[in-house]
C-alpha cells in the first residue's frame, strides 16, 4: 500500500512532552511540514528562544542554536548575514518577543533582515508559570494580576503584529490561530509563505500565532480554543497586517 | 512571640518583605526567583501590602525602575537570579554608584551557557565588583532573617548602598523547612519608618543623579565608594546584635562552626555549609580537628576577621560554588588574600563544586578533609585547584 502520510523528517522521532492541549507541538509540526514541503531542511537554522519552546531541539531535526532571553531577532541577522544562502527563523513567545526582546524585533524588523520569525502568543509568560506578559488581554487573570490586568496599573496589551506592520523594513507580516482547522490550515499557509518570502529574498516576515496554553490559563485544552474564539481574536483579530508585494 | 511555621525560602522570604511593606517593587518572573515577586503580587492584590507594583518587561527594566523609585525616596525592592541578575549589571553600578539603598533578594542559579536553571553562585559572584553589599544565607531562616537585615544595613544614613541577599536556589528557595517568623509588629519596629536622604522632587533643593563627571572628580567619587564600604562592617554586626535581641538568633560577619582548635578547615558559603557541618562532626568524633568557616558578608568581604579566624589552622579547602574560568574559584581568592598578610599561613586549596546545581553530598566534603587531614599532617599538595564530583 502507498503510504501517503508519515512524520516530517524535520521533526524528530520522539513524542512531545508540551503541556497536554499546547499549541507548540502543532506550531512545531506544522514549521517542520513546510520545511519538508519547501525542501530546506539541509539549509535551515532555527533559533531557539527562552520561554517553554526552549526545548524546540528535543524536536527539530536540524540545527537549533539558543539564544539569550529576546535576542532572537539579532542572532537570526547574524546567521542570515554570514551565511546568506541558508533559511534563518527563530522561533519566541511572547515573553521573549514581546517582552524582554522587543528592541530586538523592532529593529530587525526596521532593517528590513530577510529572516522568517515565528512568534507564539498565548498572552502569559507561559515557562514561568503564567505571569503577566505585555500580551496578556484586559480583565485576564495570572500569577501577578490575580484580580486581573488592569489598564490603570498594569497598562494595555501590546498588538505586536499591528506595531510592526507600520514598519517600512517589514514585507510580510501575518496573525493566524490555532483555534479550528480552517485557522490551523491558514497558518500552514502563512508559515509556508514567510519561509517563501525568505528564499525569495523578499526581507522581513513574522508570523504570529494565537496559542492555547491551558495548563497556565486554568482551562481544558478545549475551552482554551474557546477562550482563543471569544476573548483573544477581539484583541488579537487574525489576518495578514502587511503584505508588501500585494499592497497590503 | 515568634511564629513557627514550614515554608519554603522564597515564601520566608515573600514573607520578610510582606511584613517591611516596601513602597515600591518591580516584578520580572526568573526561575527559581519567581514564585517570590508571585506571592508578593498576591500580598498586593489581597490588600496586605500596599506596595506599588511595577510587572516590568525585563531585568534591565526593572532595576532601572527601582532606581528611579529610590531616587525619588522610595523603599524600594526587587528579587532576581542568574541571566537575570547578569542583564542588570549596567543598573547595578548605577544603583550603587548613586548610593541607592534597594533591597534585592538574589536566589542564586548558574548562568548560561549551556542552559541550566539549578544553584550556583556564578550570578551573585559576577556582581561582585558592582559596589552592592552581599550577604549570603544557608537557609530559609537565615533568607529571611538576613532580608529584614538588609534594610537597616542599607538604609542606615552612614551606609545607603544597595544590598543583595543570596540564597541557593531550588536547594533552598523551593525547599520545606521549619522556621520562626518575628511578629509584623516587631519588623515594623525593627526596620523602621523608611528615612529619604536627598530625595528627588524636593523644590527647596533641587538635585541631580548620576550626572556626567569625568576626569576632574569622578576618581574622588570612587573612593568615597571604597570609604563608605569600610563602614559595612560595623553596621552590619551593630544591626545584627540588634536582631539577636529581637530573635535570639545571633549572626556575624561569618560563621565560625568548631574552628576555634581546628587543625583543617572548611571555608564554604551558602547551603552546602550545612551539609558540610555534619561531616565536620563525623571527623571530630574521630579525634581530627576540622571546622568550617561560613561567610555572611561576602561584600565588603572581611579580610582581616577572616584571616585571624583561620590563623591557626594548618589546611584550608576553600570550597567554590562557581569558577573565575584561567583564575581560581571567587571565595578562594578573597581568602587567599585574606590569608596572605599572616605570617604564618594555612596550606590553602580550592575546589569547585556543585555547579549548576550539582548535588554536593557529604562524601564530598569527606575527601576533601580527607585530603586536608593528610596536608596538615606534612603531606604534599597535589593539585591547587579541582574539580570535585564530577562525572568522568
Amino acid at each position: 500500500m502507498e503510504k501517503t502520510f508519515a512524520r516530517p523528517r524535520s521533526l524528530k522521532t520522539v513524542p512531545f512532552r508540551y503541556c497536554p492541549g499546547c499549541g507548540h507541538s502543532l506550531i512545531h509540526r506544522l514549521i517542520a511540514e513546510c520545511i519538508d514541503e519547501l525542501g530546506i531542511r539541509e539549509k535551515v537554522v532555527g533559533i531557539a528562544p527562552v520561554g517553554c519552546a526552549v526545548f524546540s531541539y528535543d524536536y527539530f531535526n536540524f540545527d537549533i542554536l539558543e539564544s539569550a532571553h529576546g535576542r532572537p531577532p539579532a542572532v537570526a541577522t547574524a546567521l542570515k548575514r554570514v551565511m546568506p544562502q541558508k533559511i534563518i527563523f527563530s522561533y519566541q513567545g511572547d515573553g521573549d518577543l514581546a517582552a524582554i526582546g522587543t528592541s530586538e524585533i523592532i529593529h530587525a524588523a526596521a532593517r528590513g533582515e530577510n529572516i522568517s520569525v515565528f512568534f507564539v502568543n498565548n498572552a502569559n509568560y507561559g515557562m514561568t508559570g503564567g505571569q503577566m506578559a505585555p500580551t496578556t488581554i484586559l480583565g485576564q487573570r495570572t500569577t501577578t494580576t490575580p484580580g486581573g490586568r488592569s489598564a490603570a496599573t498594569e497598562g494595555y496589551p501590546l498588538r505586536v503584529s499591528e506595531l510592526l506592520a507600520t514598519i517600512e523594513g517589514a514585507s510580510f507580516i501575518q496573525r493566524v490561530s490555532l483555534d479550528t482547522y480552517g485557522e490551523v490550515t491558514a497558518a500552514k499557509s502563512a508559515i509556508s509563505r514567510a519561509f517563501r518570502g525568505q528564499m525569495e529574498g523578499r526581507g522581513f516576515s513574522l508570523v504570529e500565532i494565537l496559542s492555547p496554553c491551558p495548563t497556565d490559563w486554568g482551562f481544558s485544552p478545549k475551552a482554551s480554543l474557546e477562550w482563543i474564539r471569544t476573548a483573544m481574536k477581539k484583541v488579537y483579530p487574525t489576518g495578514v497586517m502587511k503584505d508588501r508585494d500585494k499592497g497590503i | 512571640m515568634a511564629k513557627v511555621v514550614a515554608v519554603t525560602g522564597n515564601e520566608a522570604v515573600a514573607e520578610a518583605l510582606r511584613q517591611v511593606n516596601p513602597d515600591v517593587c518591580g516584578i520580572y518572573p526568573i526561575t527559581p526567583q519567581t514564585d517570590m515577586m508571585q506571592r508578593y503580587a498576591s500580598f498586593i492584590n489581597n490588600g496586605k501590602v500596599d506596595t506599588e507594583a511595577v510587572l516590568v518587561e525585563s531585568e534591565h527594566s526593572s532595576m532601572s525602575a527601582c532606581i528611579g523609585a529610590s531616587a525619588a525616596g522610595g523603599r524600594v525592592v526587587t528579587a532576581t537570579s542568574s541571566t537575570g541578575l547578569a542583564l542588570m549589571w549596567e543598573m547595578l553600578h548605577i544603583a550603587s554608584g548613586d548610593r541607592l539603598p534597594i533591597i534585592m533578594p538574589v536566589v542564586n542559579r548558574a548562568l548560561s551557557a549551556p542552559l541550566n536553571i539549578h544553584g550556583d553562585h556564578s550570578d551573585a559572584m559576577g556582581a561582585r565588583d558592582t559596589g552592592w553589599i552581599q550577604i549570603w544565607s544557608e537557609n530559609g531562616q537565615e533568607a529571611y532573617d538576613n532580608t529584614i537585615q538588609a534594610f537597616r544595613i542599607g538604609e542606615h544614613m552612614d551606609i545607603r548602598l544597595p544590598a543583595m541577599v543570596c540564597m541557593d536556589g531550588f536547594i533552598i528557595s523551593h525547599s520545606i523547612e521549619r522556621m520562626e517568623y518575628l511578629e509584623d509588629a516587631e519588623v515594623k519596629k525593627f526596620v523602621g519608618e523608611f528615612k529619604n536622604l536627598h530625595p528627588l522632587l524636593d523644590l527647596d533643593k533641587p538635585k541631580s543623579y548620576g550626572p556626567l563627571i569625568l576626569t576632574d572628580l569622578f576618581h574622588e567619587y570612587k573612593r568615597a565608594q571604597h570609604e563608605v564600604m569600610t563602614k559595612v562592617k560595623g553596621v552590619v554586626l551593630e544591626v545584627a546584635g540588634e536582631f539577636e535581641k529581637l530573635s535570639g538568633r545571633k549572626y556575624g560577619l561569618f560563621e565560625s562552626y568548631r574552628l576555634e582548635d581546628a587543625d583543617i578547615a572548611l571555608v564554604i558559603l551558602n547551603s552546602a555549609a550545612g551539609t558540610s557541618k555534619d561531616v565536620v562532626d563525623a571527623f571530630r568524633d574521630r579525634g581530627i580537628k576540622a571546622g568550617l568557616l561560613k561567610p555572611r558578608l561576602f561584600r565588603p568581604f572581611p579580610y582581616e576577621e577572616v584571616a585571624a579566624a583561620l590563623k591557626n589552622t594548618k589546611a584550608v579547602c576553600v570550597m567554590d560554588r562557581a569558577d573565575s574560568f584561567g583564575g581560581y574559584g571567587p571565595l578562594f581568592m578573597e581568602v587567599s588574600s585574606a590569608l596572605y598578610q599572616l605570617r604564618n599561613r594555612p596550606a590553602l586549596i580550592n575546589k569547585i563544586y556543585g555547579l549548576g546545581g550539582r548535588d554536593y553530598l557529604p562524601s564530598h566534603a569527606e575527601l576533601v578533609l580527607n585530603e586536608l587531614d593528610g596536608i596538615a599532617k606534612g603531606g604534599k599538595i597535589n593539585v591547587f585547584k579541582e574539580y570535585i564530583g564530577v562525572r568522568e
